[in-house]
């Protein structure tokens, strides 16, 4: 077993490059590391000026996203053995503007996920004193699956509608979103639906299903998304089928 | 691929990547979902090919032979050959993404996913059978 890798690190400094270019670094190999790890080697032995984001190296801060041979990945939880021999390439998640390297601007997607108002939404708030909202197991599994997302973008790396397009509100917003519709103590569904049933909500996905794949929270946002779509549609029906007291 | 760095109020220099035109080459799934979308062109196909068999049929004894015979040109057998592989790939692909769409649940507990997809391809089996039996004379 050979005991170094190469990594191919897309780098890019907006004071001096007009377009990321591809750096090589020689890096240990070890069947024990991730990317991150191989990219934090660089950082501290190679190169400080390499510029990524990371926390928790463990997958739940969702902050080290990254496209590795192509394919979005959480580098913490991508291993260097499964690109042996290399050379692996590493780059910023796609369909993003890059500020620096591997860091990517996300206010798009925060903006959005803001709209969709990812909280409990309630008519009224009972006091303190009278207790918990109480939820049974069933009411739980209702939406457990969308609450597991990490914001970690991988999704929005790997939806073509979004990057032909960002527009598109996009499938973790969308995923959140219905994460708290499905939610028994929240009332804020009709508040979500003038977001998520616009053109540029579920109507502009056309169910490639990669956000699904890629997540690594298995949190299948294209699901969400389909789902979405036969509540809205069934909606829809009702809304002049049926008299206005029955809606 | 490169426009010239977009120059904003705080980020001054963002790069931004064009999406190729030809990205949909990039990887094995977008092939197939771009193959799916462009199978609704011969699904169009099979839907004109009855409308026309439908007037022909209206226009009496003489007009359907002629009509079969247009149709068993080669040309015509090729386009049906790869007209029905498309509308095969888009039904079972579809009908294989139905679980996505559909949460049954039964006793809180979510229907395993074939569950959900098996029964459009028994529906599928006892419409075709049901539509050979009558083609066949019954």
């Amino acid at each position: 077993m050979a005991d170094k890798i190469t990594l191919e690190v897309a780098r890019y400094d907006p004071q001096r490059h007009t377009e990321p270019t591809f750096e090589k670094y020689e890096v240990p190999f070890r069947q024990d590391w991730v990317i991150l790890d191989a990219l934090n080697y660089i950082k501290d032995r190679l190169d400080g000026s390499l510029s990524y984001r990371w926390s928790c190296r463990m997958g739940i801060c969702g902050s080290c996203g990254m496209m590795v041979d192509g394919e979005p990945k959480l580098t913490c939880a991508t291993f260097l053995s499964s690109y042996a021999p290399g050379p692996v390439r590493v780059e910023a998640l796609r369909n993003f503007p890059i500020v620096r390297d591997l860091v990517i601007e996300m206010t798009d997607f925060m903006v959005k996920l803001k709209k969709v108002k990812p909280w409990i939404v309630r008519e009224n708030e009972k006091p303190i004193s009278q207790g918990e909202y109480l939820q049974t197991p069933e009411q739980l599994e209702n939406y457990k699956q969308f609450s597991m997302c990490i914001n970690c973008l991988l999704c929005y790396a790997a939806c073509p509608v979004y990057g032909l397009d960002n527009l598109f509100t996009g499938p973790a917003v969308i995923a959140l979103a219905q994460r708290y519709n499905l939610d028994s103590r929240d009332v804020g569904a009709r508040e979500r639906r003038e977001i998520l049933s616009d053109h540029e909500g579920i109507w502009g996905c056309t169910f490639v299903g990669e956000c699904t794949e890629v997540c690594p929270k298995h949190v299948d946002p294209a699901g969400a998304i389909q789902q979405y779509k036969v509540d809205a549609a069934i909606d829809w029906f009702k809304s002049f089928l049926l008299p206005r007291g029955a809606k | 691929m490169t426009d010239k760095p977009v120059y904003t109020e705080f980020h001054p220099r963002w790069y931004r990547t064009r999406v190729s035109t030809y990205w949909w080459l990039d990887r094995t799934p977008y092939v197939k979902f771009i193959l799916r979308e462009l199978s609704s062109i011969f699904v169009a196909f099979f839907v004109v090919i009855t409308l026309l068999q439908i007037r022909a049929l209206g226009q009496g004894p003489q007009a359907y032979p002629a009509f079969q015979q247009r149709l068993q040109a080669p040309i015509m057998i090729v386009l049906n050959i790869i007209s029905l592989l498309f509308v095969l790939f888009h039904t079972i692909t579809w009908f294989n993404l139905t679980p996505k769409a559909i949460v049954l649940r039964v006793r809180g507990r979510r229907l395993p996913d074939l569950l959900i997809a098996a029964p459009n391809y028994v529906a599928w089996l006892v419409v075709s059978g049901l539509i050979a039996w009558i083609v066949t004379g019954g």
